[in-house]
Order: structure tokens, then C-alpha cells, then sequence
């Protein structure tokens, strides 16, 4: 059975579109990425799945049951983690834990006992009779992952689980995440705009751009398609080289702020056709690189734009929300 | 009962921990009782009771804590708005109506607390206590005072993005509900044109139910404050329940 059916899930706000018309299964046990950059519709997607939001059309399961006519079941069945934090900073770590178990109905026993787990788990024991509003951004981020595996969901939504993390911590959340998956078997959607995390963590992947799913794959299977390798030629002469290279292994071609990025199986073997091709026709080569397509570059291919280009770095996002929030305390 | 009761128990646990929201909100009560209590104790003398006006205006500044802390109370859920903590609340298996009871218990608890201490205050200053049973009765309308109106900042909440209109509700509809409610003057002595909105005003009948179980005299009849402001309590509860369970994030 699979964990998540989506069909033709579609969001609008007003006349805009959020999210068009997406389509997808996820299989139990299985860590499926969303991809995209920012306002991709990675969060609406989320919120729809998680009851917080409705579709505006199309339909969808989770853990079997529908969203649209069993919301109490699909809220039964998963754990959430929001892009924004959500603890109450006035509580300690074990309150806001036991808060939680106490909105599921865990008895009491059986609350302590899994509390005592998951803190240790995330390495917060320690810290469990501390004021959240003491914690750093990731001591929080593991508590809310802590929190939302308390109830023992079949299906965990991680919205940005590592937004602003230093790489450390990311590092680390990557590990608890892999291992819940591992040893509870739990099915886990993510959504990121990093691209190493989606192709560290995810089975399979979703690019999403725009509202739309553009591509669906796993990690290597995408790469795959943007074509065995990838060279990278700087020159000052970018313009000249798409009309240049007109061969037919040429897979895709695109130039972008003085580099050239071209999309091909074997590299190895038309390298050298490349230098002689570029030097024939007195094209100045500052470097040229050969190497292995990343999920960038598989971005790059199916939207023309790389997802950096598009976004503040995340970290600055994350802080911008937070002096925002600050300056309204 | 179990999800009404982790509600409340957040909420009790908040507000015990805010020390600083604690005193400061007993500050203006406060400052009402000793400026206008001693100032004007031996100015004014209220026709027909014979007591002071120290006397008279007790039950008039515990209602009056009593409806500031419940409306602040109701009104947090935009904080946990804006904190992002509604949405943890919101995507539990629970129905909005525990939530919101939760909520609203757990605000009357703490307006009934903040009122206790300015009673007690009133009696280190010099307040004479008629009767037990008045205490209990000054209680019960307390209570009801407290639940209404935290319900009604729950509703106010649930119909507000943001912390900006809460001034305008301030001006607009708080402040009158306290200033008309014959907290601070004795209702019978308005001009004969503003009593009946005087008598509209729900406050009113929690101020002159207080002011018959702590001083044993009303202006209304104890029976038909009890009432009034028992069915003003479930309207509220009613509507907050309603505007609540319409909530987005
Ligand atoms: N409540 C709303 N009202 C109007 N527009 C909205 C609302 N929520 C989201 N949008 C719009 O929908 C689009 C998708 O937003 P969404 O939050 O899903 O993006 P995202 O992929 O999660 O981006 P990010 O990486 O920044 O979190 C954005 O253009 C956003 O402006
Ligand atoms: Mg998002």
C-alpha cells in the first residue's frame, strides 16, 4: 500500500497558483524529497497533506485514509515538523513534549517512558527541564522532531528540517533521520532546497518549481538523464561557444555569468575535441573542468535556472523571520 | 476532558511562570483603589448605602481585573499565532471546540486569581467582609465574568491576523464595557438617557452581583445579575467556539 496518494492536488490564493495539478505516490517506508526554491509550493504541499490547509481541488490519501473526508484519521496517522518553529519558548522541553502526549492521548506511563527516549535520542535529556527559550536553532529543531515522533506516526512531514542549521547539526539531524527511517520504518516526506540533502537523504525526489512537479526520480536516475557529465568552461567569450559546439553528443548547452555548461555521456573522450574545436576558432578558454552532474545541475536542466540564483541563502531567510518575529513580541 | 485539561494546564503554567505580567497587571488596580479609594473616600458619600466609597468601588476594580486579565487571556491565541504554536495545537486529532474550552477555562482561571489577589488586597486596606457565603457568591460571579470574557477575546482573536486592531477593540469596545458598567459610580445616578446602555452592557451585572455578595447592597437585583451574565457567559462560549473553529493559519 502506499503511504501518500496524491491526485491533481491543487492550491490557488486568490487567481495565483501555489501548487498545479501535482501528482504523486509515495511507497511505506520509503524518504521522499520535495525540491524546489523558494515559493516552489514545497509548504502549501505540506500543509495540504497535513490538514492544515485546504485543497483547493483534487484529492489525496495519507496512511490510507482521505484527506478530504477523514481529516481526524489522516491527523491520527502523521507527525509534523513546521518550516517555522512551533514550541512554546515559555515551557521546558519536557512540557512541551508532554503537552503533545497529552494532545494524543498517550497514557501516562507510556508518555514518560517514550519522553525519556526520544530526549535521549535527540540528545536533550539533559537539557529537559530548561526554558525552550534558552535553546540554540538546533537543540529546537531536535526537539521538534523529538515532539513529533512521540505518538509513534506512520508518516513524518519534515517541512526544511535542517533551514539554518550550521553544517554540524545538519549532519546530524541527517543521521536521526535516517535512522528513524531505518529502525522504525517510518515514511518520511521532506522538503529542502538543499541539494545535497535531498540526494544524502531522499529514495526519490520531486523537483518542484512554480507549483509544479517538473521531474520525479531518484537522486541517480535524474542525474542520469541530465547526461553522463558535465563540463564547465570559463571564457569571456560565452556567447560564441553555443554556436560553436554544435555536435551531436552535445547533450545541453548553457552559458551563464562567464561560465559555459555543457551536458554530455563521455566526456573523457570529447574533451579534447572540445579544446580543439574552441581553440580553432579563437575562443579564450580561462579553465575547463570536467565532472560528475549534481542536482543542480539537473535543476538547471529541466528549468534553465539554477535554484540558488533565485533565493536569498536560507540562513538569511531563517533570520530574517526571526527578527521579524522578535519585533513583534 | 483530558485535551481541555492539557490546554488549561499550559495556560495556568504561563501565566504562573510571567511574574512581571503577574504585578503588572495588578498595577492599575491597584492604583484605582489607593487614588481614588483614599482620595475620594471621604468626598463622596453614595446615596442610599451609607458605606464609603472605598467600599463601593472594591467589587468595581475586581471586575475590573477580572475582565482586562480574560480579555488578555483570549487574546494570547494570536501570540501562539504569530509564535507559530496554534499550528501544533491545530494539526492534533482533537476537535477545536476542546481547544477552545481549554483556552477558555484555562483564562478564566488566571483572570479568577489575579481578581482573588486584589480582594485580598482590598481586605488589607480596609475592606469589611459581610459573610462567607457573600465571599463565595462574589466568587461564583467572578468566575462567569472571567469565562465570558475570555471567550469573547478568543472570538475577537479568531477574527484578527494580527496584534495591530487590538488597540482599536481597546478603545473602542473594552474601555466602554468597563467605563459604562458602574464599576467607578452607581448606575441609578447617570443621566436618565445613558443608564439603559448602562443596563445593555454585560459588565454591569457581574460589577452589581460582586458588589451584592461584598457588600450585601446592589442596585440590581443579585437573582437577575446571575442570570443575565450566566446567558451573556454561554453566548460567548458559544460564539468563541464558532469563530474559533473557523481559525486559519
Ligand atoms: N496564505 C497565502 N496567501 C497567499 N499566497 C500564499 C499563501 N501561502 C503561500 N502563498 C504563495 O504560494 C507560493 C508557494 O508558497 P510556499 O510557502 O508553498 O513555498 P515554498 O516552496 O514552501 O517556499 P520556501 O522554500 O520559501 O519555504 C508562494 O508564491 C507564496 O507567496
Ligand atoms: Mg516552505
Amino acid at each position: 500500500m502506499s503511504a501518500i496518494h496524491v491526485e491533481n492536488l491543487t492550491r490557488m490564493f486568490h487567481d495565483f497558483v501555489a501548487v498545479n495539478k501535482i501528482s504523486f505516490d509515495i511507497e511505506s517506508g520509503e524518504i521522499f524529497g520535495l525540491l524546489g526554491p523558494n515559493g516552489a509550493g514545497k509548504t502549501t504541499t505540506i500543509s495540504m497533506l497535513s490538514t492544515m490547509l485546504k485543497p483547493t481541488s483534487g484529492t489525496a490519501t495519507v496512511n490510507g485514509r482521505d484527506l478530504l473526508t477523514d481529516e481526524d484519521g489522516v491527523r491520527k496517522s502523521i507527525g509534523i515538523v513546521f518550516q517555522d518553529q512551533s514550541l512554546d519558548e515559555e515551557l521546558t522541553a519536557y512540557e512541551n513534549m508532554d503537552f503533545h502526549g497529552r494532545l494524543y492521548r498517550i497514557p501516562k506511563n507510556i508518555r514518560e517512558e517514550r519522553i525519556f527516549e526520544l530526549l535521549t535520542l535527540v540528545e536533550l535529556e539533559e537539557r529537559k527541564n530548561d526554558l525552550v527559550k534558552t535553546f540554540s536553532g538546533g537543540m529546537r529543531r531536535r526537539l521538534e522532531i523529538a515532539r513529533g515522533l512521540l505518538h509513534r506516526p506512520k508518516v513524518l512531514f519534515l517541512d526544511e528540517p535542517t533551514l539554518g542549521l550550521d553544517p554540524q547539526t545538519r549532519n546530524h539531524l541527517w543521521k536521526y533521520i535516517e535512522q528513524l527511517n531505518e529502525e522504525m520504518g517510518i515514511t518520511i516526506i521532506l522538503t529542502t532546497h538543499y541539494m545535497e540533502e535531498a540526494d544524502r537523504l531522499c529514495d526519490r525526489i520531486a523537483i518542484i518549481d512554480h507549483g509544479t512537479i517538473i521531474a520525479l526520480d531518484t537522486a541517480q536516475n535524474l542525474k542520469n538523464k541530465v547526461g553522463g557529465d558535465v563540463v564547465t568552461i570559463q571564457t569571456p567569450d560565452g556567447d560564441r561557444i553555443s554556436s560553436t559546439i554544435t555536435a551531436p553528443w552535445v547533450e545541453q548547452i548553457e552559458q551563464r555569468d562567464g561560465y559555459v555548461t555543457i551536458n554530455l555521456h563521455n566526456a573523457d573522450k570529447h574533451l579534447s575535441e572540445i579544446v580543439t574545436l574552441l581553440n580553432g576558432n579563437e575562443i579564450e578558454i580561462t579553465s575547463i573542468s570536467v565532472r560528475k552532474p549534481t542536482l543542480e545541475d539537473v535543476f538547471l536542466y529541466y528549468t534553465g535556472r539554477t535554484i540558488r540564483e533565485q533565493e536569498a541563502d536560507g540562513r538569511e531567510a531563517i533570520r530574517m523571520r526571526m527578527v521579524h518575529r522578535t519585533a513583534r513580541r | 476532558m483530558d485535551i481541555i485539561y492539557a490546554i488549561w494546564l499550559r495556560n495556568v503554567k504561563r501565566y504562573v511562570r510571567s511574574k512581571s505580567r503577574i504585578v503588572g497587571s495588578l498595577g492599575m488596580p491597584l492604583f484605582f483603589l489607593l487614588v481614588l479609594g483614599f482620595g475620594l473616600n471621604s468626598v463622596v458619600v453614595i446615596p442610599g448605602t451609607g458605606e464609603g466609597y472605598l467600599e463601593f468601588l472594591v467589587p468595581g476594580v475586581i471586575a475590573m481585573t477580572v475582565l482586562f486579565t480574560s480579555i488578555s487571556s483570549g487574546v494570547q491565541i494570536i501570540w501562539d499565532k504569530q509564535f507559530g504554536f496554534l499550528k501544533e495545537t491545530l494539526v492534533a486529532p482533537v476537535s477545536r471546540l476542546e481547544i477552545m474550552l481549554g483556552q477558555t477555562l484555562g483564562g478564566a482561571t488566571t483572570a479568577f486569581i489575579q481578581g482573588v489577589i486584589i480582594l485580598v488586597l482590598s481586605v488589607f486596606i480596609g475592606l469589611n467582609i459581610v459573610s462567607a457565603v457573600g465571599f463565595l457568591i462574589a466568587f461564583l460571579f467572578m468566575i462567569l465574568i472571567g469565562i465570558a470574557f475570555t471567550a469573547f477575546g478568543i472570538a475577537i482573536a479568531s477574527r484578527m491576523e494580527d496584534m495591530h486592531g487590538f488597540q482599536l477593540i481597546m478603545n473602542f469596545v473594552i474601555f466602554p464595557i468597563f467605563g459604562l458598567s458602574g464599576a467607578l459610580f452607581p448606575i441609578d445616578s447617570l443621566p436618565s438617557w445613558l443608564k439603559p446602555v448602562a443596563l445593555l452592557d454585560p459588565l454591569t451585572y457581574g460589577v452589581e452581583g460582586l458588589r451584592y455578595g461584598l457588600s450585601g447592597t446592589a442596585q440590581i437585583d443579585p437573582m437577575v445579575c446571575f442570570v443575565v451574565l450566566a446567558g451573556f457567559t454561554i453566548a460567548m462560549t458559544v460564539l468563541g467556539s464558532y469563530l474559533f473553529r473557523k481559525i486559519t493559519i
